[in-house]
């Protein structure tokens, strides 16, 4: 048995991802190490968001297989079946230990802040609700809304609530932190606030694959950016490498493309 | 000599005898519809086609016959099959009374299956999704998560069904129960006043009606406290 530490946090082999006769992911290898930073980058289309999702299991992969700390899921692949897991006690453990930040940050609207960022911890986790209470007041202080965490979420704007939703990832202490376009639903003027919790986490070490447009955060933060192109891994590497330098005329057009826009 | 005022009180005061049973026919059937109704909303929702039809067809014959109607088939029709008049529910299916409850919650459960439905359609993706990635599942995502949004959207729906149903307790007095329409009725054979004594019988619907319908504002106004400004909650 391998140790758990010296494993990637996070590692996917041959990801395969169908829809009906349309496949979108074709086979998709990649491992982030304990505190890498990993930026996939792609236009609309290109399968980012489903390898995100095919992580932790939001979507289920036709093949290939997922691992946490070289602990393999185990799916039903059944060809001709709809694929899924076998062991919904492992998912949910897994789970809880990768949490996600969505685009449309998702927090729950009938709960406070505070009662949406001690929801897993003391109901999943079973943690004491005193403990989580203490530890979610810190996080929405970290994040800066702690007047806001007797609100519920539609008092507050996109960046306070995509806030709140990373201080809910992170009330679960989770080992590796999934973002799915972060900053895709918010105002331009909005974007900085968030993208700057985002930088301090990066600072601090955790691990994260975070599916992003912010060619700068990526360029800037990540360790690792992936380059996905129709369902393929296009372009690899340090982002001081690949931005400068890029292997692949594709993911030279698009950066170009992205930076006009941005 | 319309409106004799000591008749009217008169008439009110036997009226109200009949208050316990309406409600007890309007709370136990609406109990036991509902239950039934979460389990038909279920099989709705469940993407199974052998599911998914029973229910449909249940809630097809049960929204498109009157009540009245199943009420007779239930009272006059079960006795017709000697299996159940030998079996260990033929005491219970011989009594009006429990082949009124009987029809008021199969056809409640029907209606009452469809607001369920809609609510539970009604829960945003996301929300549940977020809750599925925190891990999140099964009966503990339906109770913190699924359920208390639906309940927001089901509440306005529901409360009509619940103001239908006092209502529809009236038809049991047509197989002899005694409940409020059922004693006006006794007391209009024997008074030949109607007019009077039906005064008497809506106002008490009237008024158990208004409760029920302030009963589920308060209802509403509880389970979402998130559409109102923090300033006018209490903390």
């Amino acid at each position: 048995m391998p140790d758990a530490t010296t494993m990637p946090a996070v590692a996917l082999s041959g990801i395969r991802k169908s829809y009906g006769p349309l496949e979108v992911l074709h086979g998709v290898s990649l491992a982030a190490r304990e505190g890498e930073v990993i930026s996939i980058l792609g236009s609309s289309g290109s399968g980012k968001s489903t390898l995100l999702r095919c992580i932790n299991m939001l979507e289920v992969p036709n093949g290939g297989s997922v691992a946490f700390h070289g602990e393999t899921i185990s799916l039903d692949q059944t060809p001709g079946r709809a694929p899924r897991p076998r062991d919904s006690a492992q998912i949910n453990r897994l789970r809880s230990k990768a949490a996600m930040v969505f685009q449309s940050f998702n927090l729950w609207s009938h709960l406070t802040i505070l009662e949406n960022l001690i929801e897993a911890p003391v109901h999943v986790q079973k943690r004491s609700r005193k403990d989580c209470l203490a530890e979610a007041e810190a996080l929405l202080e970290r994040v800066g809304i702690a007047d806001k965490r007797h609100c519920y979420p539609t008092h507050l704007s996109g960046g306070q609530q995509q806030r709140a939703a990373i201080a809910r990832a992170l009330a679960m202490q989770p080992r590796v932190m999934l973002f799915d376009e972060p900053t895709s639903a918010l105002d331009p003027e909005l974007v900085g606030e968030v993208l700057k919790v985002m930088r301090d986490l990066a600072a601090e070490g955790r691990t994260m694959l975070i599916v992003t447009h912010e060619m700068a955060f990526a360029r800037d933060v990540s360790t690792r950016t992936v380059f996905l192109h129709k369902g393929r891994i296009e372009e690899e590497g340090p982002p001081s490498e690949v931005f400068s330098n890029p292997r692949s005329e594709r993911f030279r057009q698009f950066v170009s493309r992205e930076h006009l826009q941005g | 000599m319309p409106f004799d005022l000591p008749f009217l009180a008169e008439s009110f005061v036997a009226l109200l005898r009949g208050i316990p049973l309406t409600l007890q026919l309007t709370v136990l059937s609406v109990v036991a519809g509902g239950i039934l109704a979460f389990g038909l909303a279920f099989m709705r929702i469940s993407r199974r086609w052998w599911l998914d039809a029973p229910a449909r067809f249940y809630i097809l014959v049960f929204r498109g016959t009157p009540l009245l109607v199943q009420i007779y088939i239930i009272y006059y029709g079960l006795s017709q099959f000697p299996v159940l008049r030998n079996s260990v529910l033929w005491p219970f299916l011989r009594e009006a009374y429990w082949c009124a409850m009987l029809a008021l919650a199969f056809n409640t459960a029907a209606y009452s299956a469809e607001i369920i439905r809609g609510g539970l359609l009604s829960v945003p993706a996301g929300h549940v999704e977020a809750a599925r990635a925190c891990g999140m599942s099964g009966f503990l995502l339906f109770r913190r998560i699924v359920m208390p949004l639906a309940l927001r959207q089901m509440l306005p729906g529901y409360s009509n069904e619940i103001i239908l149903m006092v209502k529809s307790t009236a038809l049991a007095s047509t197989i002899t129960l005694l409940e409020i329409t059922g004693i006006a009725a006794k007391l209009i054979s024997e008074s030949y006043r109607p007019v009077e004594i039906f005064v008497c019988a809506g106002a008490i619907y009237l008024a158990i009606n208004f409760l029920v319908a302030r009963l589920f504002a308060w209802l509403e106004y509880a389970v979402s406290p998130e559409t109102r400004k923090p300033e006018e909650r209490r903390a």
